[in-house]
């Protein structure tokens, strides 16, 4: 009886360790998977072109699913295989399409070797020098331009607009959320009396729980009104509201972690500066802030990842319009609200989904380094720290 | 020099206000959207479905199909969190290589924004687990490799993961080590002491975390802009391989995409408020429920 109960036990035991990977595995698998859908990016004579009338709108419309090579199968009309109703002839031309002469797409990615600083990708090229010109390096100038705009006859996918607009939210918003949560958090957890500390951090911490669609709504209806009335601009979105926005999203988080890391603070740091005669606030400016410096960075961090990540406040309050420039009153495009955006409207397999995916991986890539940093700098900051006190 | 008396005062006035500012901020947002909403909502708004091009009706198909997301994602995440949990707290220790990773892991998890979750579920669950499904079951006819609501379920079910393992985690350090020995001493396999002990005295994190899950996965809309959500559709999601109508996805369109924005404002203020309320009534049961744990805990 008891070997059998161990018999069974030991395999519940492995099933349990081996569910608790399940973790692990995700991050591997989210990895590979978002990787691999944006890997033709470095091999574009493998990409289909879409033709770029009406059927950039329809879904369904590109050749197999499934495959683990995407090379190949995208231009077969693979009859089992491809997606709904209609036959469509971007599945034919797909594979050679870079050697066909009248697609109009394909001036997009043909650019003569010698002029290697033009930003401007619509250049005609004889059909007969295009399949010997490497698309590969034109496709890499396309995206490195400044343009984007993915639907038209010559799609153009600049990235930089977009890598720029969530540089310019995420900065207004970490400027405005990074004080005031630091300030906040200092404020409950040193100044604040012990029955307004009860009230004030559940309050604080209910913002956390706001969905970010409720806050774009808030800025969409209310907030952009108020902000255009109070500074008078010329564009009721953009990257200022956006970036006002995001702060009300921020803010929670980095009150929390900063909270928690001003809270971890041992508490004679405090009582031995105030018996040595400093008051209150000097000792909590000078001897408990600094010492949870550590914790507040991570928590910034995670802030700034978060507001570079986040897709819903910028696809409804900075205008959506991929602008490359300096001036924080313009609406912007972020890398996230494209993806949100046009994702839902791409061809499966197609150079727009291609390079969406590869924003994708920019941004994966980002905040996994983000949240790598603030983690060690947490663990190997505090070890240091308090290793010897006490 | 500011004398410092003063200097203390501006000190105190200045993380005050930081503090106020925050909370009058949370209270202005709420305010407004009840403002806006509550005069809206009544018994048919809750049970009816959109008509006149969504500017009367109701919401009851957006309230059904966040039900039925939040329901399968509870049941494919709460499960693997708790068993995550319970992993990293009774077979591996402090210090181990294997813990460390795997908590890196759902560290990891939860900083990943929640559109690349919706990349991954379209690039993963959509083309190649739907496509593989199609080939093995369907024949190759497109059933399951297209957006619906399995596919964002389980993509929610993973970007909740972290939520559930952090608050299972919690609850069962509150289990007292002495009760673990005791039925050990008794006689008890390790399993078993987990099934009859750790995991009864646990079921309120299980619950807490649960609920939060439910709340963020009613709440975020990106994962599932492109992997099941859609803004209106003529009848309930009958089956795993259909779409579904979302609160959040369908404020984020009425406000947005809507025919006349003007004409639809009340329906969204209505919409935004149930959302809201869903959210508050659930962290509230969450935050109930972990006071309700740490007082047990501190005796």
């Amino acid at each position: 009886m008891k070997k059998r109960i161990r018999w069974s036990e030991f395999l519940i035991e492995k099933g349990i360790a081996g569910i608790a990977f399940v973790s692990l595995l995700s991050i591997v698998l989210i990895f590979v998977f978002v990787f691999r859908e944006a890997a033709p990016i470095f091999n574009q004579k493998n990409v289909s072109h879409a033709e770029t009338s009406l059927a950039d709108e329809s879904v369904g419309e590109s050749g197999s699913y499934g495959d683990v090579e995407e090379s190949e199968s995208y231009g077969e009309p693979g009859a089992s295989e491809s997606y709904g109703d209609a036959p469509s002839d971007d599945s034919g031309s797909a594979v050679t399409s870079s050697a066909k002469a009248d697609s109009s797409t394909d001036s997009s990615v043909a650019v003569l070797p010698a002029v290697a600083d033009t930003m401007s990708p619509a250049i005609e090229e004889e059909p007969a020098d295009i399949s010997a010109a490497s698309p590969q390096a034109s496709f890499v100038e396309n995206l490195l331009s400044d343009i984007w705009q993915p639907v038209g006859d010559i799609p153009k996918f600049g990235i930089a607009p977009l890598l720029v607009g969530s540089l310019k939210v995420a900065l207004i918003a970490i400027l405005i959320a990074a004080p005031i949560g630091v300030l906040s958090a200092l404020y409950t957890s040193t100044f604040a009396p012990r029955w307004a500390k009860e009230i004030m951090k559940p309050t604080i911490e209910i913002m956390a729980g706001f969905p970010s669609v409720v806050i774009g709504f808030f800025t969409l209806t209310i907030l952009a009104t108020f902000l255009q009335t109070i500074f008078g601009y010329e564009y009721r979105l953009n990257a200022f509201v956006g970036g006002v926005a995001m702060s009300l999203a921020v803010i929670p988080l980095i009150y929390t972690i900063s909270e928690d890391s001003l809270a971890a603070v041992p508490k004679f740091f405090t009582e031995g500066s105030l018996a040595l005669g400093a008051p209150l606030w000097e000792t909590n400016i000078r001897v408990v802030l600094p010492a949870a410096i550590p914790g507040i960075f991570a928590a910034i961090l995670l802030g700034i990842g978060r507001a570079f990540g986040e897709t819903m406040i910028v696809l409804m309050a900075t205008g959506n319009a991929a602008l490359l420039s300096a001036n924080p009153f313009e609406p912007v495009r972020t890398v996230s609200a494209t993806i949100g955006s046009e994702m839902a409207e791409v061809v499966f397999g197609d150079q727009h989904y291609v390079v969406l995916f590869f924003l994708g991986v920019i941004l994966f890539v980002f905040s996994f380094a983000l949240n790598a940093v603030a983690e060690l700098f947490i663990r190997q900051k505090l070890a240091a720290k308090f290793g010897g006190a006490s | 020099m500011i004398s410092k008396k003063w200097m203390g005062r501006f000190v105190a006035l200045l993380t005050g206000g930081s503090a106020f500012t925050t909370i009058a901020a949370v209270l202005l947002i709420v305010g407004i959207i009840v403002h806006g909403g509550a005069p809206h909502l009544s018994m048919k708004f809750l049970s009816s479905a959109p008509s006149e091009g969504m500017t009367e009706g109701g919401i009851f198909p957006a309230i059904f199909g966040t039900f039925f997301l939040v329901l399968l994602m509870s049941i494919a995440g709460v499960p693997v969190g708790t068993i995550t949990a319970i992993y990293l707290n009774e077979y591996v220790g402090q210090s181990s290589k294997i813990g460390r990773v795997i908590r890196f892991a759902v560290n990891t998890l939860a900083g990943i924004p929640s559109i690349v979750f919706g990349l991954f579920g379209l690039g993963f669950f959509v083309s190649f687990v739907g496509g593989g499904m199609d080939k093995v079951f369907s024949g190759g006819e497109l059933v399951w490799a297209q957006p619906n609501i399995l596919w964002a379920s389980l993509t929610m079910a993973l970007l909740t993961l972290p939520v559930v393992i952090v608050s299972v985690e919690e609850a069962i350090r509150t289990v007292p080590r002495e009760l673990r020995e005791g039925s050990l001493a008794l006689g008890a396999t390790k399993l078993e002491t987990i099934r009859k002990v750790v995991l009864p005295q646990s079921m309120t994190g299980i619950l807490t975390g649960a609920i939060l899950a439910v709340s963020r996965g009613a709440g975020e809309v990106a994962p599932i802009l492109f992997t099941g959500a859609a803004y209106f559709l003529p009848e309930l999601p009958k089956n795993l391989h259909s779409q579904f109508m979302e609160l959040g996805y369908h404020i984020y369109v009425m406000s947005t995409q809507s025919a006349d924005v003007e004409a639809t404002r009340p329906l969204q203020y209505a919409t935004t408020l149930v959302l809201l309320m869903l959210t508050f009534a659930l962290n509230f049961s969450a935050i109930f429920l972990r006071w309700h744990l740490r007082r047990r805990a501190i005796r």
